[in-house]
């Protein structure tokens, strides 16, 4: 295993070192040591690469990430893994707002709880939350799916357009235009395979699926109150 | 006597100023339909503008140069501070961002070919970057918008530059629209949107808040990019002062302000006409907040908004700026409102000069459509070529009016070179009112 040390490497160094790595690279594997909170940590990776992080994120640790595994074994800042493109980007601790905003695809694993917006206007990506996510969650969420094995916090969804929620514990509130809907078998399929890939004990059938009313797709002066 | 008696003198029919015709219009129009106004464009009201400053030309206290023979450089280098490949353009005057979508994709490829023509670099919008856009742009600002639509880091990392979009001059504080009938297939899937639906871009970006966000945020372009491009931040009118200082502690390499004539692909006719300061009064604050921090060149200042000369041009750069930009202005000269189609405008309820319903996709000159039919009726050959000469005409403009205040580059225009012809421009420009040595506010005049 490769090892950065930011107590004596730059942010530039480290990024750049990781940046550098190609599709078939042998260095595979590799941890980031005293992250101490540091920003923009293991941003923009572009390879199959494995980087454990030995602490805790500020913001946007792994944004922009294609193909990598980040692992981070504290918690993170906000907007990790923003607009995520593919791979894995793993949370042991809690992850603060805005995480997984605007991603685009890979797979976001938070085991302790997220903040406010978590998932906020996201494209295709999948978060998994272990524990609970706090208010405006997959606020304008395009696509993806959201899953929180714990509680959802007020306005969850609001002004929601395709992505999928899943949520197993209370919600406090629903957005605007944000509803409960049925739980189909292909639903309980997309779930089922989302906690197995996170690693979560939890049977799919204990969620409750939420998705847009699609009310507000075109405005409509009946719908005003909406807005 | 009977009041009605057509016999006598009558009191003439006099029309409300403050009820006036467009007014009750548009009071009708919002009674039937239970929506506001929505169009494109910018600010139609008039306001203090370029037009109230007037060149004072050289005489016996400075010497003019001669025109088309002694040297007029305008030339400009986008991006000094932190990049290391700046963008460095011929002319002075950028073309703004205007989003696949919004525009067709040949008027797209129309503002590449004729900004790289003339030597300036043109800007994607809130809709991605798109591969024609890209080959046909040989410099490229990428902006990074609230929306995100379409953002990925390959398109990053292909940018020239990037634009950090705080606000636009249009709708300050306001999220973008883009209406169901310009979701085509191809829209929507750059959008990651179901086709069709009316596509709303938030006011604000969804991971950061603030200027020491805004600074990590930078930092994260900065690293994914590996510091290569220069970063813009793109702010709306509102508090240049602040907002031009907050974005230079931000961390930015160029700040783009833009007044309350720029334009916008569509949103709220309250929003364009009714927030936001005019471009002229933007400058001189944004130039002092430069000043104060020791930045002013350091941090390049774009000015845009209404700009559609090369007076215009020379007189931003007059007050401080580094360069300009345009929006409205290319689509007129790419033939947005071009009175060839009028006969169509009439069929649309509106005149050419006064289309500004952009957001219907229903463009005659098939600019801000995703309409087949129409959008084929404009050639990016062409209409890059009718760019390229509007900013050639519009660089030698601005070059005839610095060789005549003595300057042997655009950048050595100064607000010295200038005078205002109203009280309210001289206020905003801070230059002197023609024919007085004084302007309200002047330090030491008492006013």
């Amino acid at each position: 295993m490769q090892s950065i040390d930011l107590a004596t490497a730059s942010l530039r160094e480290m990024n750049a070192t990781l940046q550098a790595q190609a599709a078939q690279t042998n260095a595979t594997q590799w941890e980031i040591l005293n992250p101490r909170g540091a920003h923009a940590i293991a941003v923009g990776l572009d390879a199959p690469i494995e980087v454990t992080v030995r602490g805790s994120t500020g913001y946007y640790c792994a944004g922009m990430n294609k193909q990598a595994t980040v692992h981070v074994t504290g918690s993170a800042g906000p907007g990790v893994a923003e607009n995520m493109m593919s791979g894995t980007v793993i949370i042991d601790g809690d992850a603060s707002q805005y995480a997984g905003a605007t991603g685009r695809g890979g797979l976001l694993v938070i085991k302790g709880n997220a903040a406010s917006r978590c998932g906020i206007s996201m494209k295709g990506i999948d978060i998994v939350v272990q524990g609970s996510i706090g208010h405006m969650s997959a606020f304008m969420g395009q696509a993806g799916n959201l899953v929180v094995c714990g509680d959802a916090g007020d306005a969850l969804g609001d002004s929601l357009y395709e992505a999928r929620l899943f949520v197993r514990g209370s919600v406090k509130s629903l957005g605007a235009d944000c509803i409960e809907k049925d739980m189909r078998p292909e639903h309980l399929d997309i779930l089922r395979d989302l906690l197995a890939r996170a690693g979560v004990d939890a049977r799919p059938e204990e969620f409750r699926r939420y998705g847009s009313a699609r009310k507000l797709y075109n405005f409509d002066i009946d719908n005003v109150a909406a807005y | 006597m009977n009041e009605h008696d057509r016999t006598i003198p009558q009191t003439a029919p006099i029309q409300s100023a403050t009820f006036s015709n467009a007014i009750n219009a548009e009071i009708r129009r919002a009674a039937a339909t239970g929506i506001y106004d929505i169009r494109g464009g910018g600010a139609k009201r008039r306001v203090p503008h370029f037009d109230d400053l007037l060149f004072l030309g050289a005489s016996i206290s400075r010497y003019p140069l001669e025109g088309y023979r002694e040297k007029c450089d305008t030339r400009v280098t986008l991006g000094t501070r932190f990049a290391k490949k700046p963008i460095e353009l011929d002319i002075p005057i950028t073309i703004a961002g205007m989003s696949f979508g919004a525009l067709s994709a040949q008027a797209k490829e129309a503002l590449g070919r004729g900004a790289s023509a003339a030597g300036t670099s043109t800007t994607t919008g809130d809709g991605g970057m798109t591969p024609e856009e890209r080959g046909h742009s040989t410099k490229l600002v990428y902006q990074y918008l609230p929306s995100r639509y379409g953002m990925n880091p390959d398109d990053l990392r292909r940018a020239d530059a990037i634009e950090v979009v705080v606000g636009q001059g249009a709708k300050p504080g306001g999220g973008g629209m883009l209406l169901g009938q310009k979701i085509t297939d191809r829209v929507a899937e750059m959008r990651t949107l179901p086709k069709g639906i009316d596509q709303r871009s938030a006011c604000r970006h969804p991971d950061w808040t603030g200027p020491d966000d805004l600074e990590i945020k930078i930092l994260e372009l900065r690293e994914i990019t590996g510091w290569q491009v220069p970063i813009y931040v793109k702010v709306g009118g509102t508090r240049p002062y602040y907002d031009v200082a907050l974005a230079v502690k931000a961390g930015a390499d160029v700040v783009v302000l833009d007044g309350m004539q720029g334009g916008t692909a569509a949103t709220q006719d309250v929003f364009i006409e009714h927030v936001g300061l005019p471009t002229l009064a933007c400058i001189r604050p944004a130039v002092r907040a430069l000043q104060d921090l020791g930045m002013h060149r350091e941090v390049q200042l774009v000015i845009s908004g209404g700009i559609r000369t090369g007076a215009d041009v020379a007189k931003a750069l007059a007050l401080g700026a580094d360069a300009v930009s345009i929006g409205t202005a290319a689509m007129v000269a790419l033939g947005d409102n071009d009175p060839k189609w009028e006969a169509e405008y009439q069929k649309l309820g509106t005149t050419a000069g006064a289309y500004d319903d952009w957001h219907e996709g229903r463009d005659p000159a098939g600019i801000t459509t995703q309409d087949p039919e129409l959008s084929a009726r404009l050639d990016p050959v062409e209409g890059g070529r009718r760019l390229r000469n509007y900013l050639k005409v519009m660089t030698l403009e601005a070059q005839t009016i610095a060789r005549a205040c003595g300057h042997n580059h655009l950048h050595n225009l100064e607000p010295e070179d200038l005078c205002a012809l109203t009280v309210e421009a001289a206020a905003m420009a801070q230059v002197p009112l023609a024919g007085t040595d004084w302007y309200p506010g002047k330090p030491g005049s008492g006013y």
